[in-house]
Parts: C-alpha cells; structure tokens; sequence
C-alpha cells in the first residue's frame, strides 16, 4: 500500500477527553502486521494498547511516552517503506494543521446511553451503529456495559450493537428480583421486547454469557447465534473467593488485589478502575444486589446452575472464547469445538479477555458474525 | 455519560435524597428557606449562596428559618439530634462558630462518651469556609482543624462534587455529630454524580492520582491546585501521588502512610493557618510513623499565619496555589 | 389546678423530695471523707421544684438540666443507685463513670444530662421540642436552669427561638439567690427573672420554690399549655440551696445562719409534711415510713457503689466516635 495511515489517540468509552502515552511497543522502523499492539496509552479509566488497523512501517513517533493527547491527537504515522519522508512530514503537517481537538462542549456528541422502563425497571443501555440482526452485549457480575468499551464501537460497522446493564448493575436499577439466572434472563427479553428485536445474535461474558445462554434455551427463536466469552454456566467450578471478596470488599486496598485476578496484565487495574468499581459498590442498593445474585448463583463457591448442553442442542452457531489463563472461570469449561460450535482459547488471556484482547476478540467476533 | 453537576447542587441532591428517605430528617438555619415571616415570597433565598433552594417547599414543615442565633439553633439541632431527628443544620459561615462553639465542643461532642455510651447525636452541620471571596478575615477562615481536635467530632471536606453529596448522605445517616465543610469556591465546581443515592464512608482517603515521586496530601480545594500543580511537574518528569483524606476525622492514615513508604517524600497542602494545623498534624503523623522511608524534609504549604486580607491583592497572596505546591515539590524532589 | 392530687400522688412526690434530699445529704457527708473524686453541687434545699415539675412529665418528655442536677435527674427517673455508683466514678454508674456527678443523663428516661456548661440546656431543649413539635406527639421539654445561667445568650436565644418557633417548651428558672458566690440581686439586671419572659413574648410566673403544691400548679398550667400548643413558659423559682456552690464553699458570702432559718421556716418537705398531715389524709407514720425506705435504700446505694469495680482501662477508649 502507499497510504500513509494517521495513528491518532482513541476514544475509549464517552467520557475520554485525553490520552496519556505510556509506552511505545513498537519502535520507528519496525515493520507493523495488522492487529499488532503498536503504543499503549491510558484514559483516566483504562490503560490499553492501540493496534494496528493497517499494515506497514512505523515511519514517525509524534507523541512521546508520558505525553498526554487529546483524543483524535497524533500519536504517530505508518505507512509503506517506499513512502517518502517529505510525503510523510507533509502529511503530518496538514494533518496538525487541520486538527481540532475535542472542546468540553462536544460532550454530548455521539451516542450516549439511554434509560427505558423494562418489566418495572429501568434499564441503561447504549446503542451504537444500525441495520443487519443486532448484537447484544451482556456484562458479567459486577460488571456493566462499559466492559465492553472496546468492542462496542468497533463491532457496529454492519449492524446495531446493544450493550446494556442487567438489573443490579451500572446504572440500572438495583432490584434484581430473585436474583436468578433465569430473572436476569426474563429481563433480557423484555429487553428486546421493549426496544422491538425479534432476534439477535448475543454476546455475553462471564455471568452475562450463562444470562445468554438461558434465554437461547427459553426462546431459541430469538437469538441469532451466539458468543460465549469466559463464560459462567459451562461448569461447576468458579472462584468463590474472588466472588465473596468482591460482595463484601468496601474499600481500595481490598477491591485492588481482587480486580487484578481478572487481568493477566494486572498493570491495567488502574487507580482508576478500582475508583470506578468502588463508585458503583457504593451505590444504594448495590451490595443487596450482589449478595443475592451471588447467593443463588454461585453459592459455596459453585456454579448452581449448569447449562452444559445448550451450545450443542441450539441448533445455532455458537462461538466460545476463552482466556487461557482465565482466574475465576477455567479455560476448561469450554464446550468441545463440534457441529455449529467454535472454540476460541487465547493464549496469555485472562478473564476480561474482551478488555485486554480486545481486538483478537472484535476480529473473531466479526468473522463469526459474518 | 455520567451526569455533570456541581459542587452546590451535589449538597442539595443529597439533601433532597435524604429527606425525601428519612422523614427525620430536617434542615435548619439562616434563611435556608428566606422570608419566614415576609410579605414577599419564602424560600426568597434558599440559603445565604441558594445551596438549599427548593427543599422548602418539596418538603414542607422540614426545611426550617432560624433567627440570627447560631448558639440557640445549633444548640436545637443537637436537642432535636438527641430526640429522633437527624437535623442538618447551616452554619452560614464557620468563622461564626465563635458564637456557637459550646453547643458543638462540649454539647454535641461530648454527649456519647459522657454519658456511657448511651446517647447518640446524629446531627450534621454544614458549614461554609475558605478564602477567596474577597470576603476578609470574619467570613474565610479555614478552621477544619479546630473541629478536627475535638474528639466526638466527625469532620468532612469534600473536594468535589462526587463526594459532597455521598459524604453528605453519610453524614446524615451516621449517628454522631458531623461538621461537613463546604467551600464556598468549589460550589460552583462541576464534576460528575451519579443520580441514584450513594455513600462515600468516613476515613478512606481518595487517591487522586498516583505517582512514586512524591506525596502530596492535599485537603478540600487544595485538592485541585495540587492536581494543576502534578499536571505540570509531570512535564517535569515529576510523578505525584495526590492524597485527598475527605474527612480530617477520622482521618485514613494508611493510606498516608503506605504512600510515603513508597515515595519518600511528602508535601502537606492546607489552606488553614499553619500552627497546629492539619499541615502540622500530618507532617507529624508521618514524621513519627514513616520516618525512615524520608528522603527529604517534609514540606507544608499553607496560608500564612495571618488572618484573612481583603483586598483582592492581598488575599491572592494568602491563599496557597499551584505555584507554591510544584515550588514545595520540586524542593523535596531535588533535596540530597 | 384541674387535676387534684389523690393520695398516691401525694405520697410520690414526698418520696421523690427525700430521696433527693436523702441522696444530697448523703453525697454531702461522704464527700467530706474525700472518698469522692471531683466535685459536687447539691441540689438539697430546691427539692420541691424538679418533683413539682418533673411529675407532670412521662417519660417521653425531655428535661435538660444544670450542674446541680442530682435532683432533676432522680425526679426524671433516673435510678439513684446508678447516680451514686456513678458519682464514686464506678463502671455500673449511669455513664459508666465516664461522665460524673456534672454530666449524669439517662436518655431513655428522657433525661438530657446535667450539664456543666452553665445555660447550655436552654438550646437543646429548644431540639428536643422542635421534634415534638414535628412529630406533633404533645411531648415536651423542659430546661431547668438557674440565676446564673439567667444572664447567658444561650437562654436568651433559646427563649427567643423557643417563641419564634413556638415550641413546647418550659424554662424553669431556679433562682436560688446565688451564681457561685455572687448574688442574683447583684448579676441580674432586673427585679426578676420572670420579668423577661415579656421580652420573649411568653408568658413568665414567680412561684415559691418550696412550696411544692405551688409548683405543682404553675408546671401543671405551662407543661399544658405547651402540649396544646401555646407555646413557651418561663416560670422563676424562688428558692435556695442548703449547701455551697460546690461542697467545700464555705458560704462566708451568705448571712450568717441564713440557711439554718430556710431550713426551719421554709424547708418543702417540711412544708409538705405540716399539709398533707394535716387533714389526716397521710399520717405522719406513713411519711416516716417512707423515709426509712429511702434511708435504705440510699444507705444500699453507698455499700453498692464503693464495692462496684471501677471502669477497666480499656474503656478509656469505647464511647468515643473516632478513635485512634
């Protein structure tokens, strides 16, 4: 190719502003393959690594670690080594003369989450790109729909993406009624029925995986296919101690050490992060929530309900994706890859696989799709 | 996107939250309503800066007028607190405290310890504090310490909205006597809140960034000069920790403490005067239990021990700034 | 008066005046041991007002009171055996010993505490009636407060407040014709304290403090008055004490045998005893009969409180909200 492709700071979930350099991985020179980690930056919320959407050379290095860019600002440039370097200088020129960085008052611009009444509750969700059969994306314990800041946007090219907090969760409301996988599963329907899809193709992660799969068992007809990522209800065991600690942890120092277990890069469990997740603990409601959720599912540190025969009895395509190094789920839960069912193991993953490995997770999600 | 608000409407939410809660609860003081007893219109002011504005008529009979009586009023809310209530009552500005201070030292704090155990005083006053509103030396002190010495006291000082209305819910909902400090400065300050009821506990400090070069422990507006003044040593090459305590009692001295043991070197930034202040205390703190992880002499930087000027060039010479922390840092970073 | 007082009544209400009387007499000789820690003001002598006030009152109505508060507390229902334990600094007082004969409060019998801080009821009195008055339950408050405490702005703007806001509240003034060693007719501005309630918009009675059946009534009217919602009182006892400011004032400030001539002419059991008597309605033997009860059990009290444990080290530290 002889584009010269613009490396700028991305936009990781709505309220990212700026973007601080923490390290380049890549040096000038290096040859860059599609998807390679080419500089790791850090909103206020997460740190990640920017990837390769090109292929090429990394011919400058615009920003230095330790810089902080407003979003859209030029981290650096890759292009083809045949590319000139006047070409190049030039194409960095123009491009600072015409960027614009961000003002407050774009705030508002873009999506932004939206509150509807399901069933008696109110549920957030954030809807991005339009058309095809939509996808939902379903959180797990704890979790909400920033978990996938990542692969939202990404994966909304070709059709209507729907990430959502269950009840519980994010800024949905704290009743979680039984607190069962199948109420959790109910409300997802009324979900859909509320926002008026007929069927969709369902990602969930974790618990929100084993949420999916209960609906895929209830009303098959209503889902497209199916992603698994990490996913609760495959088998017995989980971490009964990152879950305990997790319902009861109040504070910094003890909700650190136990967000680190889902990362295999525990350097992304930014102060940040851990501020994040303390503000949603400390909501009204929360630790109720949680405790109930966990008691009916996960209690003694087992999973109380198993849904081991739906990836093969759906009659639907199913992609399973794993953390290999997975601390609270094991990688052995993955179903055998037979029929319509794919597996996925990621070596050096943990279980926020869709955070961390990002892009390898949006590729093999798109691909499926397709 | 999380909702913005600001500092003053975060205190008026979370009063609003609670009272609409608890029917306990009730709010009292000088004009928190305004034009009790006037031909024209009531809740005229809603509060001296319109802090309260609305709760008197979204909750009638609990949003109280008080004469100019700071003794007879404070003094009521710790009887009402003792009687059922969780009155929170306005104390326009702290400097006024002078007129008051028996009905919180010896009334209000006193009551749990002195009497066994046996008396709870869930009362909450709120109070006004802070220069920079060209307002001199009888409305901008900064006297979070005085409070802060008095056992049975609970002292809070929000930087920023997000933890002036969960430390508020908290303070309303804890049974012991609360001075929660607002400076006038920051009401305007927005920042995002959840609009769903939260709390914020009592004695875990907010790390507001983190750094392995130096500790700066920061209090109440501080708080954002010391984030403006790490910003800019950051370009420096300068990595600071910032450590917001958000109560000065109890006050989370781990937190403290296992920075320094990481950085080794410590700023202490507070707009009170410097002797016997929250500076000093913490400059102690660590000075008797982190001494040997120092690398540096422990810098602090206040106002100086003077009383508030009030003339704009005056009082902009008093209050401590950006520039004063990154100078105090950057001394401790170099110091050999 | 609208309710009379039957028999039982009238029977109580000796019983509480003696047992403060018995209690103060008590505290008074044993101080002289210098078995008891700190300090002590006897209430001896004022009997009649906390029990002619406090009988109108349940236990959900609130007193503050002073630092000659033993009598206001036993008249509230505050037992006496834990005051005593209490003043000998034991763990089984009524505040575990942490508070002392200045601070004693028992809150589940509505009483806020003696108070050392002189004229620091008057404002928490106003906080227990305006939660009264929130309610709308017809309880009340009453601050009990005296000559001295007369002359602070904290009653003056507890009065005013307690007007402004109508509360059911009642300022019963203690006059007992000395703050410390000075005299009320030397530190009070006017001819008398009741004359002040006109300048809070309330209305203001001079009652003879020892005259129990007096107070009775006065309290009877403001405490009802209160509880429909009329507003404050202020009701100006005259009265005085037997003892010193503190136990060891000499009194030299006093006229000489002015107390020995209250004692003989004005005493209120005295008093009370001579009337009840009188129409044959209680007899003498039945009053004596009391007293000996009240001996005894004060006398149980004493063996009690100097053989009860004082509080361990480690209590040092309970009680307090924030500790380090």
């Amino acid at each position: 190719m002889s584009e010269i492709h613009m490396l700028t700071m991305p936009k990781w979930g709505l309220s990212m502003k700026e973007g601080k350099v923490n390290e380049w991985l890549k040096g000038v020179g290096d040859p860059i393959e599609v998807g390679e980690e080419i500089v790791e930056v850090e909103s206020e919320k997460i740190a990640g690594a920017v990837e390769a959407s090109v292929a090429g050379v990394l011919r400058r290095q615009t920003a230095s670690d330790e810089d902080v860019l407003p979003v859209g600002g030029l981290l650096g440039v890759v292009a083809d080594a045949e590319v000139a370097d006047a070409d190049i200088d030039a194409a960095v020129e123009a491009f600072l003369a015409s960027f614009v960085p961000p003002s407050d008052d774009d705030e508002d611009s873009g999506p932004t989450p939206e509150k509807i009444e399901v069933a008696g509750r109110r549920i957030r969700f954030l809807k991005q790109g339009d058309g095809g059969e939509p996808l939902i994306l379903v959180h797990g314990f704890g979790g909400d729909l920033n978990n996938w800041l990542f692969n939202q946007e990404a994966l909304s090219s070709k059709r209507a993406v729907y990430a959502l907090d269950l009840p519980g969760h994010g800024e949905s409301s704290k009743d979680v009624g039984e607190g069962t996988l199948e109420s959790l599963a109910d409300t997802l329907l009324a979900f859909m029925d509320t926002v008026g899809i007929d069927s969709a193709h369902l990602a969930g992660h974790s618990m929100g995986g084993a949420v999916c799969l209960q609906l895929a068992a209830k009303a098959p007809a209503r889902v497209g296919s199916l992603v698994l990522i990490c996913s609760a209800g495959l088998g017995e065991e989980i971490n009964g101690a990152y879950i305990d600690g997790f319902v009861a942890a109040q504070d910094r120092r003890s909700l650190k050490p136990l967000l680190a277990e889902l990362f295999a890069d525990t350097s992304l469990v930014t102060r940040q992060l851990v501020d994040d997740m303390l503000k949603y603990k400390r909501l009204e409601g929360v630790g109720t929530a949680l405790d109930k959720l966990a008691g009916t599912m996960f209690a003694d540190g087992r999973q109380q309900t198993l849904l081991t025969g739906v990836p093969q009895g759906l009659g639907k395509p199913v992609l399973v994706i794993w953390g290999e190094q997975d601390r609270i789920i094991p990688a052995s839960h993955a179903p055998e890859a037979a029929g319509l069912v794919r597996v996925e193991v990621l070596a050096g993953q943990g279980h926020m696989a869709q955070m961390e490995a990002a892009g390898d997770i949006n590729r093999l999600i798109e691909g499926f799709l397709e | 996107m999380a909702r913005k608000i600001t500092y003053q409407q975060a205190i008026n939410e979370a009063l609003d939250q609670e009272m609409a809660r608890d029917q306990t609860v009730i709010v009292m003081g000088e004009d928190n309503a305004g034009g009790a007893g006037s031909p024209g219109e009531d809740d005229a002011w809603g509060g001296v800066l319109g802090v309260t504005k609305g709760l008197f008529h979204k909750h009638p009979g609990r949003v109280l007028d008080t004469p100019i009586s700071e003794s007879g009023f404070i003094g009521a809310a710790v009887g009402a607190a003792c009687n059922g209530m969780r009155p929170v009552a306005e104390l326009m500005f702290v400097d006024f405290m002078g007129v008051c201070f028996d009905q919180i030292f010896n009334q209000a704090a006193k009551f749990k310890y002195m009497f066994g155990g046996k008396a709870e005083t869930p009362v909450v006053i709120r109070t006004m504090y802070g220069a920079g509103f060209r307002a001199a030396a009888q409305h901008s002190q900064c006297l979070y310490n005085i409070f802060t010495h008095i056992p049975g006291l609970k002292v809070v000082v929000p930087s920023n909205p997000y933890d002036a209305k969960g430390l508020l819910i908290q303070s309303i909902r804890d049974n012991d006597p609360v001075i929660f400090m607002e400076h006038k400065v920051l009401y305007t300050m927005e920042g995002e809140v959840p609009e769903e009821v939260y709390t914020v506990p009592f004695g875990e400090a907010a790390v507001v960034r983190e750094g392995d070069d130096v500790t700066i422990v920061a209090i109440g507006r501080m708080v954002s000069f010391a984030q403006e003044a790490a910003a800019s040593l950051q370009k420096k090459g300068i990595h600071c920790e910032i450590i917001d305590p958000r109560t000065t009692s109890p006050l989370d001295e781990d937190t403290i403490l296992e920075s320094v043991e990481n950085t080794g070197r410590l700023v202490v930034v507070d707009e009170s005067n410097p002797r016997c202040s929250m500076a000093s205390d913490i400059a102690g703190l660590v000075a008797q239990k982190a001494f040997g992880a120092l690398k540096a002499p422990i810098e602090q930087v206040t106002a100086p021990h003077v009383p508030v000027p009030f003339t704009d060039a005056l009082e902009d010479l008093y209050i401590p700034n950006a520039a004063a922390i990154e100078a105090a840092v950057t001394r401790v970073k170099e110091y050999r | 008066m609208s309710e009379t007082l039957n028999r039982e009544s009238l029977l109580e209400a000796y019983r509480t005046m003696r047992t403060i009387r018995e209690f103060e007499e008590r505290v008074h000789n044993d101080f002289a041991t210098g078995e008891i820690p700190g300090f002590v003001h006897l209430y001896a002598g004022e009997e009649a007002s906390a029990t002619g006030v406090c009988m109108h009152l349940t236990g959900d109505d609130y007193i503050a009171s002073t630092h000659r508060g033993h009598g206001h507390c036993i008249a509230k229902g505050v037992d006496p055996v834990g005051m005593m334990a209490e003043i000998w600094g034991k763990a089984t007082g009524t505040c575990k010993g942490k508070g002392g004969s200045m601070h004693i409060a028992d809150l589940e019998v509505g009483m806020l505490g003696a108070n050392g801080i002189v004229g620091g009821g008057g404002p928490l009195i106003c906080g227990t009636a305006l939660a009264s008055k929130i309610r709308g339950d017809r309880t009340v408050g009453v601050c009990f407060f005296g000559d001295g405490a007369s002359n602070q702005g904290t009653i003056f703007e507890a009065m005013n407040l307690a007007t402004v806001w109508n509360l059911p509240a009642i300022f019963v003034a203690e006059n007992n014709g000395y703050a410390e060693a000075t005299s009320s007719t030397f530190s009070v501005a006017c001819d008398n304290i009741a004359d002040r309630a006109s300048a809070f918009g309330m209305p203001g009675v001079i009652v003879d403090g020892f005259d129990f059946f007096a107070v009775h009534e006065a309290a009877g009217e403001a405490i009802r008055r209160a509880r429909d919602g009329g507003g404050p009182t202020l009701i100006e006892m005259k009265l005085s004490r037997y003892y010193g400011h503190f136990e060891g004032d000499q009194q030299t400030y006093r006229a000489p045998g002015e107390v020995q001539k209250l004692r003989e002419t004005k005493d209120c059991l005295l008093q009370f005893r001579k009337r009840v008597t009188a129409n044959g309605e209680i007899t003498g033997e039945q009053l004596d009969a009391i007293d000996a009860e009240v001996k005894a059990m004060i006398d149980g009290s004493v063996v009690k409180a100097k053989a009860d444990p004082k509080p361990a080290a480690a209590d040092l530290m309970t009680d307090v909200y924030v500790s380090y």
